[in-house]
């Protein structure tokens, strides 16, 4: 008795992975991290999270229906939930509700569907999105929170909740009572005003090496990554390229004149670096394919960076630094290429 | 430091020393097949040989519908291919284009015969003693018996002698590294017949002129060593050495074996030789001992028949030509929710659309797999450029990269990412998230790439054609002008003429005179009526 079978290519296995599933580690990564941010500057974060996310699969929705494409496979890939978390996790707690919107609208709207989607995007949507804001609205981006150890009003979920939605301050003092300068932002103009390292460093808002909560946090986004390490999300060559340039430049500087420069491990663990170094610059579809090309990348990134910091007009770099790479991303690939089997 | 030194360090340490790059860690499913001892199945009806069995031509048929043919005699012949057999005695009842178990799916000439069931052989031509008999009568008995590798390329392995012995080889590798899931078929022949296979071995050795024998096995095959080296001590035989290798798929691969022997890479477009190595699968060899000794072509080989959709799964020793329907009868039947069959492992291995199929030298394995093992299809999702695909690949390529050239087109950037450098193990098909059948868009370009080559040279040839032609005509035309204007001037040149009309006068005078000469002449012999 003859039997009949549907054919299929090879390999006949079930695959090992999803996009999904890379995505959702990527989130799970991340969870430590947004978790100690909340611990230390209040349920701000939280919130902003929740208002990009929603923002961010209503474009996703609203793009794929307008590119005539399925929603199914492409709304659940949680590729734009991990672009919403990471640029909540870049702007102030209580920035207006509309950012996260303005934001989103560029990061899947332009940054990724007008590329193509899903894969295609040459920019990072997460930091088009922040760069956007940063620039059109530089107010609403710049007013941070104090550590809540440091702060005179510890902002609840209610009062968090009605300062990013109506914009008002339910506190005597409004803003200038919640907001203040972060870490970066105190060296860059204590650094500007001539006053020394040790002085600046002898503010409150400083930790043991780098900024109060920040520090922390930064450990946090650090174990997180090696999770991704661990899960082989991510290969090693980007973070430690980010953070052994960063080290390996502000060394020198900070060896040379200690008074004005800040030491390593205070760059490392204030702003984005870590975030950057592991979740950021590590993403696969604006980055460099080859493991020599993701270490020149991941320089690239932590150069970049520190530039800006020293010589540029904003107190943290990294959106800009890797913007910057994603540009140079394609031409690295090309001269990067592995040597093949036999060559 | 040479191969030849490489070799010898890998010998003494007893193991691999070097690694390939990437590789799949794979379940082996290898033990539900191995339980029961390997057995011939009862004797099919009726068998089908497919003509189409090695790498290179369709053999031509020897026989014709209605002929009796004996087991073992030649029906089919392709120089400079190897033979083809009938694995049967009985008639030829039809000879038609039927399945014939090519990774194609395509159907194919084949030969049907219905077996009488005497199991009458030809009269076979066993080489009398290998030790001195010359290579060159040893390389005809394998082509004569129909020799190919029976790891799954089938490439004739007299041509792979030949190619051996005119180039320096040192070693001969034999490769026991059945590295793909499920199969163990050569695990099996080790274990049953490594005394044939060490026999085979020092023929192929002899054959080649290489000293030496390395055959390369998986660390998880616990028994085999042990009975491989006890076969070889038996004969008392130096140089003939096991070596285990970590199970890593796609060992099994040549270039990926010979690097974890050696280290050294096979070179781009090379072969093998090129180290002075020669891989041979064992099954090959023990093949090669029953030919050489006993004159036997090749007409069965060892096959697995397992997965979840076999009832109970285990080793035959098979006809070729036998159905797999057969074999999977005799294997208690299908389990209930079989989904597919596969000819090979499940990573390389090809489905096939029937179980008609029959059993050809290349096939190692027949594999039922169910729907559970299969999966559902998962969509395609645009690539994230991971890069998991770049760490498994075994030839270090870009597959993300290469994938990108050719959904474009772009066939020389494909071939500058390595198109022909890729093996079609699936390593990278198997990791990619976003499911895109990576191994399907590389073989759609390497036929593509063969089809342009074709192309080009067929183009290159009308154009030299045209050109040649083009040539022709313009030199005819030249000369053609050539000739006019010799002439032309000859008719201006005023001297020229001159001489011209001198002479035509002179030739006319001279006739004049000539003329009355001859007048003259005749009136000197006189005229019979002057006289």
């Amino acid at each position: 008795m003859t039997r009949k079978f549907q054919t299929s290519g090879a390999p006949h296995m079930p695959p090992q992975a999803r996009v999904a599933t890379v995505m959702l580690q990527v989130l799970l990564a991340l969870l430590p991290g947004v978790l100690a941010y909340s611990w230390f500057f209040g349920p701000g974060i939280l919130i902003q999270i929740i208002l990009a996310t929603a923002f961010a699969l209503l474009f996703e929705a609203i793009m794929l229906r307008l590119r005539g494409r399925p929603l199914k496979p492409f709304i659940n890939d949680y590729s734009a939930v991990v672009t919403a978390v990471l640029f909540a996790l870049c702007i102030p707690p209580l920035a207006p509700w509309w950012i996260s919107c303005i934001a989103m609208l560029f990061a899947i709207g332009f940054a990724k569907h007008l590329y193509g989607g899903l894969g295609q995007n040459v920019f990072n949507p997460a930091m088009v999105a922040y760069v956007v804001v940063l620039i059109s609205f530089p107010q609403a981006m710049t007013a941070w929170l104090p550590p809540l150890a440091l702060a005179e009003h510890g902002l609840g979920l209610a009062d968090s909740l009605v300062i990013i939605f109506t914009g008002e301050v339910p506190l005597a003092g409004g803003w200038d009572a919640v907001t203040q300068a972060t870490p970066l932002d105190t060296i860059k103009t204590g650094v500007e005003s001539g006053l020394l390292m040790s002085d600046i460093r002898h503010s409150p808002i400083f930790g043991i090496f780098g900024g109060l909560g920040w520090e922390w946090i930064a450990c946090c986004f650090m174990s997180g990554g090696f999770f991704l390490l661990y899960r082989r999300v991510i290969s090693w060559q980007v973070p430690l390229a980010v953070i052994g340039s960063v080290i390996l430049l502000s060394l020198p500087f900070w060896l040379i004149d200690p008074d004005s420069n800040p030491f390593p491990l205070q760059h490392i663990f204030s702003g984005a670096i870590m975030l950057a170094a592991f979740f950021i610059a590590t993403d696969p579809v604006s980055g460099c394919v080859s493991n020599r090309g993701r270490l020149i990348f991941g320089a690239g990134v932590g150069i970049i960076t520190l530039v800006i910091r020293r010589w540029g007009g904003y107190p943290d770099g990294v959106a800009f630094a890797v913007l910057l790479m994603n540009m140079a991303a394609p031409l690295i690939d090309r001269y990067t290429r592995p040597r093949m089997y036999g060559e | 430091m040479t191969s030849a030194r490489r070799i010898e360090q890998a010998v003494d340490a007893g193991k691999h020393i070097h690694r390939f790059h990437g590789g799949l860690r794979l379940r082996h499913n290898k033990r539900i097949s191995c339980q029961l001892a390997v057995e011939r199945p009862p004797l099919p009806e009726l068998l089908v040989v497919p003509l189409f069995q090695h790498a290179g031509d369709i053999a031509k048929p020897l026989v014709r519908v209605g002929d009796q043919v004996l087991k073992g005699q030649q029906i089919g012949q392709s120089q400079p291919c190897a033979a083809v057999h009938a694995p049967v005695s009985g008639i030829v009842e039809f000879i038609e284009d039927r399945p014939m178990s090519h990774p194609s799916g395509q159907a194919g000439p084949c030969v049907v015969i219905r077996a009488d069931g005497r199991e009458q052989w030809v009269a076979l031509k066993p080489i009398s003693d290998w030790r001195t008999a010359s290579a060159d009568s040893l390389i005809t008995q394998l082509q004569e018996c129909g020799l190919a590798g029976l790891g799954g390329a089938v490439f004739p392995t007299h041509a792979k002698a030949r190619d051996g012995r005119e180039r320096n080889i040192h070693t001969l590798i034999l490769n026991g590294v059945e590295c793909e899931p499920y199969i163990s078929c050569d695990e099996m022949l080790m274990r049953e017949q490594p005394g044939k296979i060490i026999l085979g071995a020092r023929i192929l050795r002899r054959v080649l002129g290489a000293g030496r024998v390395v055959i390369a096995i998986e660390d998880q095959m616990g028994a085999v060593k042990e009975a491989l080296t006890r076969a070889a001590e038996r004969t008392d035989c130096e140089n003939i050495s096991v070596i285990k290798v970590p199970k890593v798929y796609p060992e099994g691969g040549e270039r990926q074996l010979i690097q974890v022997l050696t280290g050294l890479e096979v070179p781009a477009g090379g072969r093998p030789s090129d180290l002075g190595m020669v891989c041979q699968n064992v099954a090959t060899a023990a093949a090669v001992a029953d030919a050489v000794v006993e004159g036997k072509p090749l007409i069965e080989r060892y096959i697995t028949v397992t997965g979840n959709g076999i009832s109970q799964p285990r080793n035959f020793q098979a006809l070729l030509g036998t159905s797999f329907s057969h074999l999977v009868e005799a294997c208690g039947g299908y389990q209930d929710d079989v989904a597919r069959l596969v000819v090979g492992g499940p990573m390389m291995g090809y489905p096939v659309a029937t179980d008609e199929t029959p059993v050809v030298k290349r096939s190692n394995c027949v594999l039922a797999l169910t729907t559970q093992d299969i999966a559902e299809p998962q969509p395609e999702m645009p690539c994230i450029r991971c890069g998991e695909c770049a760490r498994v690949c075994p030839a270090t390529l870009l597959p993300q990269q290469l994938h990108l050239q050719i959904r474009n087109g772009l066939w020389e950037p494909a071939e500058e990412y390595g198109l022909t450098a890729c093996i079609e193990c699936g390593c990278c098909d198997h990791v990619c998230p976003s499911h895109i059948p990576l191994v399907e868009w590389f073989r759609y370009g390497k036929s593509e790439q063969r089809r342009r080559a074709l192309e080009n040279e067929a183009s290159d040839k009308a154009r030299k054609r045209f050109e040649d032609r083009e040539a022709r005509l313009l030199k005819i035309k030249q000369e053609r002008a050539e000739k006019m204007t010799r002439r032309k001037k000859m008719l201006k040149d005023k001297a020229f003429q001159q001489d011209r009309i001198r002479a035509s006068i002179d030739r006319a005078k001279n006739k004049n005179n000539t003329d009355q000469n001859t007048s003259e002449a005749d009136s000197i012999v006189g005229n019979p009526d002057d006289a």
